[in-house]
């Protein structure tokens, strides 16, 4: 029964809480969906497949640079320019995930290729005249426009990102259960034996590598509009790479509301670090690091393999 | 050499830079046989799984099953035309349930979720594995994991299933079980291809036995003229000399 009810009772206080919170809580509460999206969206590919991507930033900065260049250029609504980034990265995720599969790279090698491909496209970006190099975009603020993806105050913005976030969740549970989520596991645990089995591993992560950077570029744009600037060190840099990867990961690879849930503790500990320790630099990432390496350690199969161990020994106790 | 009959190895080679592993190798598995591949330790058996199942590409040779050939093909095209393989290593999806695991397989044959999930169990239940059903992989003992093993490839409704020692580490009593399954499983209509060093239960099982030494087939034929072959003898013998006395 709680299975089905905690769920449900999260998702309704997500939506009815928000309009009562303080303007700081509601950007906290913003920055744990928006992280929650990039971790779900990681998660498909990496959580699922066993595939770790290190340059999920890649595709949030296409993302990112499409709606935003489509919008300042040709006047094209970010609603649609969304799309059209979604799709353009999905064919680079297709690009860069057979160049990484069809040679065979595993594991680390995977990892760093992702990597340099992140790397390269912002060196492309801060060397690029044309889609404003180094100095980064400016989305022009004209008030509230709704078609243009464009809001007044933060509120709309929050619903917008909460939708994404159930929406990525949604997918993920869809996968999970069917045919692809166990070529998935099966990769993910031995990928020889998967073979062996009759799976086939090549267009399956290509299949996940492709959904995985197509939503992952919906969260660039979300971005875009969101904060109203973007450059290439904030779009294609690792900060984003990493920020999709940590709260799935603390939260649960490979399991459904793992990101979220990671999410909703690393966000606001990363907030805090930052308002606590402000002045000193580095310091607040120093602390951020030494909680994450508690974490890891001492949760290593994250948040929700930790609730899943100790459920059927509370069960048996009631 | 007519086309569409069983596995069909001819001239088959496999060189690793300087070294032959496997040299110059024929071999038939008719529909409805039981095969043993036997020899010392190194001589080639494996690599043959290996090429067949398009884990190596030949260096020359060629490998033809039902009439298909299968030099080129990704395992997992040769798994879809019904030619499944066991590990010698034990291989199973660890975090996954041994009904999971043994789904994997079934998707094969189907696309449903329900309906692998009902064929899968079908064959959890007939290698013995019901009770064990979901519990997580890695929870398995050996004699288990041998099971799970031939599960997943059998759940893959194969014609062929090329079986690489499931009894290696196995006690008499679990080799016994093993030899009444393998019996089973023949008895559903599969042909099989057995790598095995446990001679009693080889023995027992094949329809013929092929001999390896050095790469190379040495013997072919009845088991109880092969096991009297004086090479066959010789290559055993030469190894024993130098191995410990069981």
């Amino acid at each position: 029964m709680a299975g089905r009810l905690g769920p449900l009772l999260a998702v309704a206080a997500l939506a009815a809480v928000p309009p009562l919170l303080p303007k700081y809580v509601l950007e906290v509460l913003i920055s744990v969906l928006f992280f929650g999206y990039l971790g779900a969206c990681w998660n498909i590919l990496g959580g699922y497949g066993g595939q770790f991507s290190f340059g999920h930033a890649a595709f949030f900065g296409i993302g990112a640079y499409t709606s935003t260049l489509l919008f300042l250029h040709l006047g094209v609504t970010p609603w649609l320019g969304m799309v059209a980034g979604g799709i353009l990265a999905a064919a680079f995720g297709l690009f860069a995930g057979y160049l990484s599969f069809r040679y065979g790279l595993r594991g680390p090698y995977f990892s760093l290729v992702t990597l340099a491909f992140a790397e390269m496209l912002r060196v492309i970006a801060v060397n690029w005249k044309a889609v404003g190099s180094s100095l980064g975009l400016v989305v022009p603020n004209r008030g509230s426009a709704p078609v243009l993806f464009l809001f007044a105050d933060k509120l709309p913005y929050y619903y917008v990102i909460l939708v994404m976030a159930l929406g990525a969740l949604a997918i993920t549970r869809m996968i999970e259960r069917s045919r692809m989520g166990y070529a998935l596991a099966a990769i993910r645990e031995n990928e020889d034996a998967a073979e062996a089995a009759g799976v086939d591993a090549l267009s399956t992560k290509l299949a996940a590598m492709a959904l995985s950077s197509f939503l992952t570029a919906l969260g660039g744009t979300f971005y875009a509009q969101y904060f109203a600037y973007i450059d290439p060190s904030l779009t294609f840099g690792p900060a984003i790479s990493i920020g999709g990867l940590l709260p799935a990961i603390v939260g649960g690879a490979g399991t459904v509301a793992g990101p979220l849930l990671g999410s909703f503790v690393l966000t606001p500990i990363s907030e805090l670090t930052r308002a606590v320790l402000r002045g000193r630099a580095g310091a607040d990432i120093m602390l951020y690091g030494l909680i994450l390496i508690l974490v890891i350690s001492f949760l290593p199969n994250g948040l929700v393999g930790w609730f899943r161990s100790r459920r059927p020994a509370a069960g048996r106790a009631a | 050499m007519s086309a569409g009959h069983g596995l069909e190895i001819s001239a088959l080679t496999k060189r690793f830079g300087g070294l032959v592993a496997v040299s110059g190798f024929d071999l038939t598995v008719a529909p409805g046989e039981i095969v043993g591949l036997i020899g010392p330790n190194g001589a080639g058996k494996t690599t043959v799984f290996h090429l067949v199942a398009g884990f190596h590409l030949p260096s020359e040779g060629s490998i033809r099953f039902e009439g298909t050939s299968l030099v080129g093909l990704k395992p997992h095209a040769i798994c879809r035309l019904g030619l499944a393989r066991t590990f010698q290593l034990v291989q199973p999806f660890a975090g996954l349930t041994t009904l999971e695991n043994v789904m994997v397989g079934a998707f094969n044959r189907s696309r449903e979720v329900a309906e692998a999930r009902r064929r899968a169990a079908e064959i959890v239940d007939f290698v013995g594995l019901g009770p064990r059903r979901d519990v997580p992989a890695r929870h398995l003992t050996l004699p288990d994991r041998k099971r799970l093993e031939v599960a997943r490839g059998l759940a893959t409704e194969p014609r062929l299933l090329l079986l690489d020692e499931v009894m290696s580490g196995l006690n008499p009593t679990e080799i016994e079980a093993i030899i009444g399954l393998i019996r089973r499983i023949h008895a559903r209509g599969v042909s099989l291809l057995i790598i095995e060093h446990v001679m009693r239960a080889i023995l027992a099982l094949s329809h013929r036995l092929v001999v390896m030494h050095h790469g190379e087939k040495i013997a072919d034929g009845a088991p109880a003229v092969v096991a009297r072959d004086p090479r066959v003898v010789e290559a055993y013998l030469g190894e024993t000399t130098e191995a410990a006395p069981r």
